[in-house]
Order: C-alpha cells, then sequence, then structure tokens
C-alpha cells in the first residue's frame, strides 16, 4: 500500500564518475601531446602550466572574477524578474503574447558581436551594459518555458478549479504557476549556462575589470596560458551554478522524484 | 418541491445540440443517478450546474431558487482524481477550503477529523503520486465532500479504476453514503453501479440527450457485498434493454 521514497544511496556519485573520468583522460592527452610534440607554449601551454598560471595569479584571477560574477548575478535577477513578469502578463493576455512575441524572438536573433559594442556605447564601461547583455541572452529560455509550462496545466485540474469557484488569479497560483515549475528548470538550466560567457564578453568589449578583460589583456600580450587559466575559472563558475540550479530543482521538484520512485 | 430541478433544459454548443428538454429532480439526501452511453452529454448537465457552461433555455431551481452562474451549491468530483501532483494529500484535502478563502489552519482543522473514515490518516502529508488508485479516488471524493455543498456531483467517479479496485471502492462507498446520506447526483454508464447505488435512476437517450426512463430502486441497503438479489438483476436488465434499443443495436 505504502509506497516508501527510494533514492539508492550515492547514485549522484556514481553517475559523475564516468563524466569525471573523460574531463580527466582528455586533460591528460593534451598534456602528454604538448609534451610529446614539443609545440611552443605560446601556441598550446600545457593543462600544467594553464594550472601554474591560476596558482601564480591566483590575486589578478580573483581581483576580476568579482566583478564578473557581480554583472552575471545582476544580470540574471534582472532577467529572471523580466521574464517571469512577462510570462504572467502574456498568460492573463493571449493578445499580448500574440503583439509581443515576435520582438522577443528577433531579439534572440541579434548577434552578440555586433551588439554588445553598441550597448557599450550607450551605456558606458560601468556595470549597466553587462547586465543589460546578461538579461539579453539568458532571458527568452526562462519566458519560453514558463509559458509553455502554463499552458501545460491539465484542463481537468483547471476544470475542477472553476467548479469550485476559483478566480482566475487563483487557477494562476494554484495550478498554472506549479505545473509550469518543471519547464522553467528546463529554461533555467540552458539560461544558466549563457550567463557567465555573456558577462565575459561584455567585459571584452569594454570594462575597467573582469574576467573578459584579463582575457583580452592576456591575448594582447600573447599569453595563452593566461587566457586558458580565465578560461579555467569561468567553466568553474558556469559549473557552479549549474550545480546550483539542479540543487534549487531537486527541492522545488522534490514531489517528482516521489514519482520517479513508483 | 425538490431540492434540485432542472426543467426543459435545452442546450446547443458549437451549432450542436446536446440536451433536448431535460427535466429531472433530486430530494435532499436522495441518490440519483444518470445513466447514458458514452458522449450522450451527461457531464455537460454538470456544466452547466457548476457553472461551466451558461445556461440556454429551461429552468434550474436549488433549494427554491434560480441558477445562475457561479453557485455555491456543487462540489464537483471528476473522473480522474485530478489531484494536484505537488501537493501532499492533505493541501490537496483543503483545495476547496482554500478557494473559498478559509485560512489553512481552519481548513485543515475541518478535513483532518474525517482523514480516518476515508482511511487516509496515514497518507495525508504523503504525494499523490505514493497512493494507489483507490486511495487517490477516496482523497478526491474527501476534498468533494469537505467543501460543505448542498449537492455532490459524481463523474463517473471509479470509471478510470480497475475492476476489482471499482468494486471495492463501491461498496466503500455505499457505506460512507449510508451514514452521510449526502444529496448526491452521480453520471455513469455502468448500469451494475447505478442500480448498487441509486434511489432513483434517469436515463437518457444518445445525442442529443433526452430523458428516456426514469426508474426508482426500492431495494434495501446495503446492497454491496452480498450477493445481488433477482430484483437488482431484474432492474439492470430493464435498463440495458432501454440503453440498448437507444442505440440501435
Amino acid at each position: 500500500m505504502q509506497r516508501p521514497v527510494p533514492r539508492p544511496p550515492g547514485r549522484g556519485l556514481a553517475h559523475g564518475v564516468p563524466a569525471v573520468l573523460s574531463v580527466a583522460s582528455a586533460f591528460v592527452l593534451w598534456e602528454i601531446y604538448v609534451r610529446a610534440s614539443g609545440i611552443s607554449p605560446l601556441v598550446l601551454p600545457a593543462p600544467s602550466r594553464v594550472l601554474g598560471q591560476i596558482v601564480e595569479n591566483r590575486a589578478l584571477l580573483w581581483d576580476n572574477t568579482v566583478p564578473t560574477l557581480r554583472a552575471t548575478f545582476a544580470g540574471f535577477a534582472l532577467s529572471l524578474t523580466v521574464a517571469f513578469s512577462l510570462s504572467v502578463a502574456l498568460d492573463f493576455m493571449p493578445r499580448l503574447r500574440r503583439t509581443l512575441f515576435p520582438i522577443f524572438v528577433v531579439s534572440q536573433t541579434l548577434p552578440l558581436v555586433a551588439i554588445a559594442p553598441l550597448v557599450v556605447l550607450w551605456f558606458g564601461f560601468d556595470m549597466t551594459p553587462k547586465i543589460l547583455l546578461v538579461a539579453l541572452v539568458t532571458f527568452f529560455p526562462m519566458l519560453v518555458a514558463l509559458v509553455d509550462g502554463y499552458d501545460a496545466t491539465d484542463p481537468e485540474i483547471e476544470n475542477l478549479m472553476r467548479a469550485m469557484g476559483a478566480s482566475r488569479m487563483q487557477v494562476f497560483r494554484v495550478a498554472r504557476f506549479p505545473s509550469a515549475m518543471p519547464y522553467f528548470f528546463a529554461g533555467l538550466r540552458i539560461s544558466i549556462t549563457y550567463a557567465v560567457v555573456a558577462a565575459i564578453f561584455a567585459e571584452y568589449v569594454g570594462a575597467r575589470a573582469g574576467l573578459g578583460i584579463v582575457i583580452l589583456n592576456a591575448k594582447n600580450s600573447f599569453r595563452s596560458d593566461l587566457v586558458l587559466a580565465a578560461v579555467v575559472i569561468s567553466s568553474l563558475l558556469t559549473l557552479a551554478l549549474f550545480a546550483g540550479t539542479a540543487l534549487l530543482q531537486r527541492y522545488v521538484l522534490r514531489w517528482r522524484d516521489v514519482e520517479d520512485g513508483r | 418541491m425538490s431540492f434540485l430541478s432542472l426543467h426543459d433544459v435545452d442546450l446547443s454548443l458549437g451549432g450542436t445540440r446536446i440536451l433536448d428538454a431535460i427535466s429531472l429532480h433530486v430530494d435532499k439526501g436522495e441518490f440519483v443517478s444518470i445513466l447514458g452511453p458514452s458522449g450522450a452529454g451527461k457531464s455537460t448537465i454538470f456544466r452547466l450546474l457548476t457553472g461551466a457552461v451558461p445556461l440556454q433555455g429551461g429552468t434550474i431551481t436549488c433549494a427554491g431558487q434560480p441558477l445562475h452562474g457561479q453557485e455555491a451549491s456543487f462540489a464537483f468530483m471528476p473522473q480522474r482524481d485530478a489531484l494536484l501532483p505537488w501537493r501532499r494529500i492533505i493541501d490537496n484535502l483543503t483545495l476547496g477550503l482554500e478557494v473559498q478563502g478559509i485560512p489553512r489552519k481552519d481548513a485543515r482543522a475541518r478535513v483532518t477529523p474525517l482523514l480516518a473514515d476515508f482511511g487516509l490518516e496515514a497518507f495525508s502529508t504523503h504525494y499523490p503520486a505514493q497512493l494507489s488508485g483507490g486511495m487517490r479516488q477516496r482523497a478526491a471524493l474527501l476534498r468533494t465532500v469537505v467543501q460543505g455543498r448542498a449537492v455532490q456531483l459524481l463523474d463517473e467517479p471509479f470509471g478510470a479504476l480497475d475492476a476489482l479496485t471499482r468494486l471495492q471502492m463501491q461498496a466503500w462507498f455505499e457505506d460512507r453514503w449510508r451514514t452521510s446520506r449526502w444529496t448526491t447526483l452521480l453520471v455513469t454508464h455502468d448500469v451494475r453501479e447505478a442500480v448498487a447505488l441509486s434511489d432513483r435512476i434517469y436515463v437518457l437517450s444518445p445525442r442529443p440527450a433526452r430523458v428516456i426512463a426514469e426508474m426508482s430502486v426500492p431495494l434495501p441497503r446495503p446492497r454491496l457485498g452480498r450477493p445481488p438479489c433477482a430484483a437488482a438483476h431484474a432492474i439492470e436488465a430493464q435498463l440495458l434493454e432501454t440503453l440498448l434499443q437507444q442505440t440501435g443495436n
């Protein structure tokens, strides 16, 4: 009768092993190639050398990671606010959806390479252009996910609630919004992987500090090893954010884990 | 004067005639079934009563008052349980009260004493997916009756269950009904179910639905959980024949 909630111990850990192994072996092959071929470290530095650069320049990297992270979080917060507000507006006003959706799609066709310098030109070298560019790049997957998620609500649940005398607002809050959560997290996972890259790109185009500036300066002085050191930090940031959303998802959608356990 | 009565109710949706001069009534504490072939428009009568579809022709009165739009007289139980999968059972059970604006604490206080009767005591903090089909249906019924509405509208409440669970649920339901005597309108296409549970049965024709027969079931209760008597068989046979004549077989 009662179904316990099974969660195999260490399942997450066991899943991670092949991934770690494949990444590690890629680095080992890279290291072997660089040593065996004698290729110049200006062209292709070995992973060990990149790691050495991270340790050596840790103060520089840390000082420039902070502004990048700040731009990422601020941009993402804006993006989340805009995506959620718009999704609610579109859900309550279907006509607005037909009017505005094409504009959002067009916003996603703009090449970042062209738009980023313009945004910097308009808003200067401060945080504003970075925040705007991060938001521009990340809001769309979340908006689409939310709007589709609302529509995926079980019609029988909505009928039931209307028969109970629920208002449109109550139906949204109790049924449509929670129904959209699995979709929202799918969109969030896509968005979050764009966020750091967008912030770095915005810095690259014009900023006072940030990982993008580190990369720009290192490239201009032919320091491939330092470029890659900053790249490693950027990847780690994205991985950490991705892991954070996965944890949040597991908490918010904990009722689904129960269902899976049947 | 009956508690709930429909008089000459007509309805067309999208140019299709669904209901054709439907007249029926339910007395207080009475269990009435609407029996008809699939797609006849049985559920549409419920949609009229809950205000999902506006009344086009005829009159509906409930407790002596004409029905208009959004009514607070009916509690509706859909065929599938429609439990919210992300809410624990207790929070699903209070849904109707929550919609009425009753604070969560008071809503829980009204639901909790009923959990035992519905066999859900040990499961109030479970998610719906952790419950069997029969338990989920019991939860859906409790969610319906706890709203404290005058009339319970049950739309094929056992239709989605497997045959064995359905029999168990019908017997359990009859038992609950005998102690509570909810005024109930049941929609079903299951002749045996209608005969086992009802005081009276209306038989509808295929679309556009008309009332083609009305039949009392003057059998002693409880009827389930014991071998069915000859009188029940006779009523079932008569109903089946009426239905089969209509569908032209």
